[in-house]
């Protein structure tokens, strides 16, 4: 397996007179392919990690590497095109005017001629199903839409790694259904390797990996599995308890002996039915 | 006073008699009751906003009217002495941080105590009272509310409303973007608010499992007028109805209804929360142990 | 109350007017405000009513929402024409008192003051009546292109230009909500003498700001991690297309001005 990202020793202050470092010393590894989610409390240094990934944000010390290559000034753009980024307020990315305007928007930064600039902005908009939407203005769009809008943008220039730096937090359930689904298919079709920043239980769901932050470092890590099964301490963790998780911790509270393992709703139905059973 | 809220018949149409005519409420008659925790449901686009802002008169009906305690709404009512309205209902609206601007928290709390009489003094008194209420302390008085965190900021825009001594509190989606802990806290305070102060609650939102949890009356809207009303265990009792609406129904009565399949026997009356759900279990794991011994 | 802030809105529509480019509707309506200059006698002037006339026909947009264009600007109209009717003199006098004097001459050049008026308005109005903000911006950018040598940022003014429209509609709707929330705290907003109404929107405008810079921060670095480095070096996905129909405007234009430099006195 191929290495799209290492992290090395991530240091990082906001400003000198800070006590805690936002970045406290963070390594890792991430393989070409991967669904990472990384979740923490607000404020556990999870964004700004993904900052340093595409060089938004330069650690005090540690060093970035991206696709091999290790991130410096003078490459910076060059890693920029490998990482597509995704944020949280869907207003406050949306550049054009309209939805191809918009798309186009990092073509036009990467000097792609207007001929293969056209290609890839419908190819772009036809895959998040926005197509129809095209000449549209921002202000007639859903959440959900323009966040798609924004994965057409980040799909056009063809990078390796998609960031979503929470970006369904602010969308109805129906949008956060929506982005998720349109990543999903991506993912799926351009084997990107995807990092996503969430509080959302079923985003993490999706990945193989969840890294848990907490002031700054990187305190645990395992599958959604794993992770999940972490039970009330999953709260601190910035993540709502799936639902199996809250049963069980509530029969717990009433004298009832559950299995420690993480179970998904199918795993409780059946888990109870041989208990209710049980003669 | 009893502070009813009754809609009846009511219409709104945006910016009628031009060509940008858009009607966005018809036909809506409900009554939020004294005391009551209401919630109103519906997607993005089905006109809460709308009826949010019918309900301290920030916006009249163009047809039917709006009856705020002892005050009746229609179209016509003059647009002075609306003021003793707003006073009565508090409304929070989405991400109430943006409408921070004073310079200490102190006299952000303050502002609306002040724009309906109050004198600095009493201003500097309700803001120390209202802070324990949002979960902050005093040494938050002289600070900047734009030197806290998201989550801060929010609870002082709280209590900037909860500080005009409101009889009903509307709350506009008031956890969107929290994380799941500051979410859980939030709508605990709410509730507080609702059985310790006897406060009256209107919340909109998307999360089911809140519903179920706090609300006593829901209100379900879709394109712009009620299309179902009820307790919560009734609403949630129909499951398919829900569906259709493309509307979630709480995950602890999804899974009472997938295990009642699989187990092939009722539980009980639907659940609406996980202690609900867990003492049903509790209760048929003890009866079924006996009748298990009896059949031995 | 928002919709009336913005005059002459942009009404979409396929009319010829509107399928022409827009550098030629930009750099005529420039030009017009040069040439009217021309016209000093009541042929040149009937020569440019025709003219503007006619490409109101052809804009197939209903006649009032021209007339709505001069409504905000008829005081300012009305004085100028005062002053001009008042205090010019020559040809017959009909009534003098003081300075100030009633002549044929001074009545007429109150009427074509007039005119210029109303016919600058109408071909500004129909400006942008027909042409996209954006494409407008386009435009602006094509026609600013030789600045670039003078070190002119042109092609940064040009995106300031289309994201500030762009987030037009945006901070609309961020000043509408905060105006409610203030609404609901207690606050009436135009209500009361001027010293309350001034104080009434310290709270509308500081939220704004507040939420403004932190939009632009978080535009800025979205920007950022797109790839934009600056305005050089970069391709344009909008394109302009000049036509036939746009070279001839162009000659009309040219035509229309020797005419004039013809009839006038």
């Amino acid at each position: 397996m191929n290495k799209i990202i290492t992290l090395n020793n991530l240091i990082y202050k906001y400003d000198e007179t800070s006590i805690r470092p936002a970045l406290n010393g963070v390594s890792l590894e991430i393989e070409e392919g991967e669904w990472i989610a990384i979740i923490g409390p607000n404020g556990s240094g999870k964004s700004t990690l993904a900052k340093t990934i595409n060089g938004l944000i330069a650690p005090d010390s540690g060093e970035v590497f991206v696709d091999q290559l290790a991130l410096t000034e003078e490459n910076i753009w060059e890693i920029r095109e490998k990482v597509g980024m995704v944020f949280q307020n869907p207003d406050n990315q949306f550049v054009g005017s309209t939805v191809q305007d918009d798309v186009a928007f990092g073509l036009e930064n990467q000097a792609v001629p207007r001929d293969e600039m056209l290609k890839r902005v419908e190819s772009a908009l036809s895959q998040v199903k926005m197509l129809d939407f095209k000449e549209r203005e921002p202000a007639r769009l859903s959440g959900g839409q323009k966040q798609r809008v924004a994965i057409a943008g980040v799909v056009a220039i063809a990078p390796k790694i998609i960031i979503l730096d929470e970006a369904t937090s602010m969308l109805d359930p129906q949008g956060r259904q929506e982005v998720i689904e349109t990543v999903q298919q991506i993912k799926e079709k351009e084997n990107l390797t995807v990092i996503s920043i969430t509080h959302d239980i079923d985003e993490a769901a999706n990945a193989n990996r969840v890294l848990v932050m907490q002031e700054g470092k990187l305190v645990k890590e395992g599958t959604p599995q794993e992770i999940f099964s972490n039970g009330d301490q999953l709260i601190d963790m910035g993540l709502d308890l799936p639902f199996p998780e809250k049963l069980k911790v509530a029969l717990e509270e009433r004298g009832i002996k559950v299995p420690e393992t993480y179970l998904t709703e199918e795993g409780m139905v059946e888990w109870l039915w041989t208990l209710l059973s049980k003669k | 006073m009893v502070m009813d809220i009754t809609f009846e018949k009511v219409g709104y149409t945006y910016q009628k008699g031009t060509p940008f005519e858009s009607r966005a409420l018809y036909d809506i008659d409900f009554d939020i009751k004294d005391g009551s925790y209401t919630a109103l449901v519906g997607h993005t686009g089905s006109g809460k906003s709308t009826i949010l802002r019918h309900l301290n008169a920030l916006n009249k009906p163009t047809e039917g009217k709006v009856i705020i305690g002892d005050r009746e709404i229609v179209s016509t009512t003059n647009n002075k002495n609306l003021k003793s309205i707003r006073k009565k209902v508090g409304i929070v609206f989405q991400f109430p941080e943006s409408q921070l601007f004073e310079e200490t928290i102190a006299k952000d709390i303050a502002f609306g105590p002040k724009n309906f009489g109050a004198t600095e003094e009493e201003g500097v008194e309700i803001a120390k009272r209202m802070l324990p209420l949002v979960g902050l302390d005093e040494t938050y008085m002289e600070r900047s509310p734009f030197d806290l965190s998201g989550g801060q900021m929010r609870r002082v825009a709280i209590a900037g409303v909860l500080a005009m001594e409101p009889e009903v509190l509307v709350l506009d989606e008031p956890t969107a973007g929290l994380d799941p802990k500051g979410r859980k806290e939030m709508m605990d305070m709410f509730y507080q608010l609702y059985k310790e102060h006897g406060m009256t609650i209107v919340l909109v939102t998307h999360q089911m499992e809140d519903v179920a949890s706090y609300a006593n009356h829901v209100i379900i809207l879709e394109q712009g007028t009620v299309v179902k009303e009820g307790p919560p265990r009734e609403i949630f009792q129909n499951e398919p109805w829900l569906e259709s609406k493309q509307l979630d129904v709480p995950a602890t009565v999804s899974f009472a209804s997938r295990l009642e399949e699989r187990i092939g026997l009722r539980l009980g009356d639907i659940p609406l929360t996980t202690d609900e759900l867990a003492d049903q279990l509790v209760a048929h794991l003890a009866s079924s142990s006996i009748e298990g011994g009896d059949a031995k | 109350m928002m919709e009336k802030l913005i005059f002459g809105r942009y009404i979409p529509g396929t009319s010829w007017i509107h399928r022409l480019d827009p550098r030629a509707k930009l750099l005529s309506t420039i030009l017009f405000i040069f040439v009217i200059f021309l016209a000093n006698n009541w042929q040149t002037y009937l020569l440019l009513f025709i003219f503007v006339l006619t490409a109101v026909l052809l804009s197939e947009i209903k006649f009032s929402f021209f007339i709505n264009g001069i409504k905000p600007m008829i005081w300012l109209i009305l004085f100028t024409v005062i002053l001009q009717v008042l205090f010019t003199g020559g040809g017959e006098v009909y009534f003098q008192w003081g300075i100030l004097m009633l002549t044929s001459q001074g009545l007429l050049n109150g009427v074509f003051i007039f005119c210029r008026f109303v016919l600058i308005i109408f071909m500004s109005t129909l400006l942008t009546l027909t042409t996209m903000p954006l494409s407008l911006t386009d435009a602006l950018e094509y026609l600013m292109r030789p600045l670039i040598a003078l070190k002119v940022p042109v092609y940064e003014i040009a995106l300031m230009l289309s994201i500030a429209l762009r987030f037009v509609p945006t901070l609309m709707d961020e000043t509408e909500k905060i105006m409610n929330a203030q609404r609901a705290r207690g606050v009436d907003f135009g209500e009361g003498n001027v010293f309350q109404q001034m104080k009434a929107i310290v709270p509308l405008l500081i939220p704004l700001f507040v939420s403004s810079f932190n939009r632009a921060e978080e535009l800025a670095t979205a920007m950022e991690a797109r790839g934009y480095s600056g305005g050089e070096g970069r391709t344009k996905f909008r394109k302009l297309d000049w036509s036939a129909s746009d070279t001839l405007v162009m000659v009309v234009f040219v035509l229309i001005t020797a005419a004039l430099v013809f009839l006038r006195n």
